[in-house]
């Protein structure tokens, strides 16, 4: 009982301060190119104020449309109770796999494009093709990078997966050095950031994301945004404590727990500036240079693959 | 009971066929007579192979029929118990939904009585080749089947491309049956008899298992459309009546798939871990060529088609793994991808004959095949469309729908590869396993395309436009298989333990932790291992989205929906030409994978009355120009050779046979 219930609020703080860590890249991104930015809790106004809004529906809208932000939100909602942020052990864990969560963020993404493609404008359909085409570049090398990670701890579980690599001694597996490379690059992808998709731009050449939800409004909108500020939130979870996995806690003991909080907003705020300083630093990619990038992807979690069977396999 | 279920399914199926001949004139008639019984052999193909499989038993006939000296043997295990359940599903369905999409045919050219009478006898066929348990019934029965599938394929024989189709489809299925015949034939050299039991007891050289693995191989692959032997598959399913194609796509190929694991597994035995690559290799290629090929294709019955091939590949996945494991002695991993490859038979037989049904629902409502003429159908046909998307996201492999339990499994018995020796294997299996995912994603974009462009946005025809939805009894069959897609998407862990008894067949130890902690958990390896609890998954989904809907509640109350045209940057009204069609959509796939396919492309400017350009797209398929015209170049020239013979005198004919006959005396003298 005491591990469903801190499996809630865990889940809570997961879908809660998701906001805020995309409020933060962006007033990290902001003091870099020495503007003055939004605060960090600006996306938690601007949520609430698309939430009070109302909502318009195109004339040309089918059910899918108005079904679509519920099905996208419920689906990453539920992803976020399967990632580990504080503690390891939860019963949630055993929900879902790696694999699964991989699904999760799949069956929201064919949601996403359908949402797209169903009012009919050319803005739509050119985000939801984009949008499909880049997942399809990305679900194999960030299979890849999975299987890497679970040859060594023998497991698709993420909370085994992190349960194992702190209670091992510390040792820098090279096959780890790779896929976390490859993993990083799949992650930026996959959370539509610099330099495959730029989550502020209106521009119809460089849109995916924006573009499969231009018509949305009101709370609707709202939804979709909240998805996709959880969605990187869930990537950067899963980057920081499959990598660098201490200070998460293996017991439920208050002391321990405070600890792994602390240390998980440590790793994020890190973590989100670092995206920021990526993102000042570097310009978006043409799309056709995206395969070439996430192929970049898949050969670094190969390597990861390659290494673990040649050096790490007895 | 179950046996005579069994033989109940065989009879119906062959007096849906046959009875109606007594009145071949009478539409009525035929319609009264051939569905109901058909539904029946459905009916009794199911409960007959079901009871088999939770029973876990054998039965054993011999008929007093067949050669002389071999009666003809039949027999019932939990094997070909799951495959009769599996085509008894898709028959009561198809029957349910046939009756009403015959409508279409009976203003047609042709008489309705060709296709009672095949589709009875080809459903006999594939009942009678699960249930043969000889090689000489089992090709009695595999060529009934093919040559009843060949006359259902040209049932529309005033196209030319049909007769053609169907002239190709029947061509390598009678190839395949050679090699099949072929591969019987080394059994039967070491077994000393055509009795199945018999010749599982042979004992082959390592040289000799080889060669017959391989003609099993290439002869049930042909059928099975592996690539590339599965040229004929995207040309025969779609131009069949609807309601065959399923039977075609999601039940037939399921035959061939019965007939391979017969012959591998259970009576070739010994299985070597180099088959399992080459299996794997073949599936794979397979798995990611089929879903390439279907990206490119706008036809929506032979994007389907193509779907088979992806669909086939993943099933080789699976087996190709649990061959490699049965080769390196882990039986319980070989159970597993068994279990894997099963279970995706079942799936994929039931999403694809849903697409099917959908497909055709379409077709008739709206007289339109090509992707390009599609849209806005959501709102003329919602049942077919909510049905339909269902199949979607099914084959998509999306949680927490059936496609995707089958292939979780097939990734969890992937990642098992650490425990082989053969590092080479080791490093082989994950890029197997990214392949597998690289189809999962690349299947989900097509199916995307599929209904964005033919369900949402607006219709792009006059047909579309106007559309009726369909009437009860297709509705009700595709209802019925959705159903099924969500069940055994959120069941696995009861069915995983059902298609283990099948497993145990082979592997006596079987896989009993997988479903060892109770319905809600699926646990390939072990619970730490991997794990996933599918109706908590559903739950979880529908809690969030019931609480996201309870919080917006009410604001819904306060500021209603305003409907409003869409935003149209101030230029007139949108019209259907300016949204993203099939072509459009598929076009940065086919810009990064450019090699994969042959195109054609080509621009004519507007002539001086015209008002703008023509561009035209066309993709084949290597196979063919790589493959299938080298040889048939080859065969013709050979012919071309050999007319010097042919001298059109009768005497030196007779001179030829002559010769030939003393020849063959010669060669049975020594």
């Amino acid at each position: 009982m005491n591990g469903w219930l801190l499996a809630l609020l865990q889940t809570g703080l997961v879908v809660f301060t998701a906001p805020f860590l995309a409020g933060w890249v962006k007033w990290v991104k902001c003091r870099l190119q020495a503007r003055q930015g939004p605060p960090a809790w600006q996306p938690y106004r601007n949520l609430l104020r698309l939430f009070s809004k109302e909502v318009v529906v195109a004339e040309s809208a089918s059910p899918i449309f108005r079904i679509a932000p519920y099905v996208v939100f419920s689906v990453t909602a539920l992803a976020c109770s399967v990632v580990p942020l504080v503690a390891v052990g939860l019963p949630t864990a055993t929900l879902a796999d790696v694999i699964v969560l991989v699904g999760f963020f799949a069956l929201g993404r064919f949601f996403l494009a359908l949402a797209g493609m169903d009012v009919g404008t050319a803005f739509g359909g050119m985000g939801s093709s984009r949008e499909m085409t880049i997942a399809s570049l990305v679900e194999p090398a960030m299979l890849m990078g999975v299987f890497t990670l679970a040859m060594t701890v023998h497991s698709t579980n993420l909370a085994t997966m992190i349960g194992y690599l702190l209670a091992s001694p510390f040792q820098l597996y090279p096959s780890f050095v790779f896929a976390a490379m490859g993993m990083m690059l799949v992650a930026v992808a996959e959370t539509g950031r610099i330099p495959v998709d730029n989550p502020a731009t209106h521009l119809e050449l460089t849109m995916v994301h924006e573009a499969m939800i231009l018509e949305y409004s009101g709370r609707h909108l709202a939804l979709m945004e909240w998805a996709a500020m959880l969605k990187l939130m869930i990537y950067g979870v899963l980057l920081v404590n499959l990598f660098i996995p201490w200070g998460v806690a293996v017991d439920f003991a208050p002391l321990s727990l405070l600890l792994g909080l602390l240390a998980i907003s440590g790793k994020l705020l890190l973590l989100g500036s670092a995206l920021a300083f990526a993102e000042t630093g570097l310009a978006k990619m043409r799309l056709f240079r995206v395969p070439q990038y996430l192929s970049l992807a898949f050969i670094l979690c190969l390597l990861g693959m390659l290494s673990h069977v040649i050096l790490e396999m007895n | 009971m179950s046996f005579s279920l069994a033989s109940l399914a065989v009879i119906a199926a062959l007096a849906s066929g046959l009875l109606p001949l007594l009145r071949p004139r009478s539409n009525r008639v035929i319609k009264v007579i051939s569905f109901p019984l058909l539904g029946l052999a459905g009916l009794s193909g199911v409960l007959g192979g079901g009871m088999t499989l939770l029973q876990g038993v054998r039965y054993q006939l011999e008929l007093p029929v067949g050669l002389p000296w071999l009666h003809s043997q039949l027999y019932l295990d939990p094997l070909s118990g799951f495959f009769l359940l599996v085509v008894g599903l898709v028959t009561l369905v198809a029957a349910v939904y046939g009756p009403a999409y015959v409508r279409e045919y009976e203003q047609g050219p042709q008489p309705l009585f060709p296709l009672t009478l095949f589709t009875g006898l080809f459903v006999a066929g594939m009942d009678l080749v699960l249930l043969a348990a000889d090689a000489f019934s089992f090709m009695i029965s595999w060529e009934l089947m093919s040559v009843a599938s060949y006359f259902l394929v040209a049932y529309q024989h005033q196209h030319e491309v049909n007769r053609r189709s169907a002239f190709i489809y029947l061509l390598m299925a009678q190839v395949g049956g050679l090699f099949i015949l072929l591969g019987f034939g080394v059994l039967a050299r070491f077994g000393g008899s055509f009795d199945f039991s018999v010749m599982s007891q042979a004992v082959l050289p390592d040289g000799w298992a080889t060669v017959a693995f391989v003609l099993a191989f290439i002869g049930f692959g042909m059928k099975a459309g592996v690539v590339p032997l599965h040229v004929w598959l995207p040309q025969a399913h779609p131009v069949a009546p609807s309601h065959i194609s399923a039977l075609l796509s999601g039940v037939m190929l399921k035959v061939a798939v019965y007939g391979f694991i017969r012959f591998t597994y259970q009576m070739l035995g010994g299985i070597h871990w180099q088959w399992g690559a080459l299996v794997l290799f073949v599936g794979s290629a397979s798995a990611v060529l089929g879903v390439l090929y279907a990206l490119m294709q706008h036809d929506l019955k032979r994007l389907l088609a193509y779907h088979s091939v992806e669909n086939i590949g993943i099933i080789y996945i699976g087996l190709g793994l649990s061959m490699i494991f049965a080769g390196t002695g882990h039986q319980a991993l070989a159970a597993l991808g068994l279990i894997a490859a099963l279970y995706h038979c079942l799936n994929h037989a039931l999403f694809k004959s849903l697409l099917f049904f959908g497909a055709g629902a379409i077709l008739q409502q709206t007289h339109e095949h090509d992707l390009e003429r599609m849209g806005g159908l959501i709102r003329r046909l919602p049942v077919t469309a909510t049905c339909f998307l269902i199949g979607c996201i099914s084959i998509s492999a999306l949680p927490p729908f059936n496609g995707f339990v089958s292939e979780w499994l097939t990734f969890q018995t992937a990642l098992q590869g650490t425990v082989l020796n053969n590092h080479i294997l080791a490093a082989l299996i994950p890029v197997a396993a990214a392949v597998l995912a690289l189809t999962g994603a690349l299947a989900a974009a097509c199916f995307v395309k599929v209904f964005g462009v033919c369900f949402l946005g607006m219709p792009r025809s006059e047909g579309c436009a106007v559309a009726r939805e369909i009437s009860l009894g297709p509705q009700v069959g595709q209802i019925l298989l959705a159903l099924l897609c969500l069940l055994f998407g959120v069941l696995p862990t009861w069915t995983v333990a059902q298609l283990e008894t099948i497993a145990r067949l082979f592997f006596p130890a079987g896989m009993p932790e997988t479903t060892a902690h109770g319905w809600l958990w699926l646990t390939p390896v072990a619970p730490e291992v991997a794990s996933y609890g599918a109706p908590l998954v559903l739950l979880g989904i529908c809690l969030a989205w019931a609480l996201a809907w309870l919080w917006l509640h009410p604001r819904r109350r306060r500021t209603p929906v305003r409907i409003s045209p869409a935003w149209d940057c101030g230029f007139g009204p949108l019209n259907a030409r300016m949204q993203y069609t099939a072509t459009a959509f598929s076009m940065p796939i086919r810009r990064i994978f450019r090699p994969v396919w042959p195109i054609s492309e080509s621009y004519q400017e507007p002539g001086k009355e015209e008002h703008g350009g023509r561009y035209r797209l066309q993709i084949g398929d290597w196979a063919w120009s790589k493959l299938y015209e080298p040889i048939a170049r080859l065969v013709l020239g050979a012919a071309n050779r050999l007319t010097i013979i042919q001298g059109g005198n009768i005497r030196t004919y007779l001179a030829y046979s002559f010769f030939t006959l003393l020849l063959l005396l010669l060669v049975v003298s020594l």
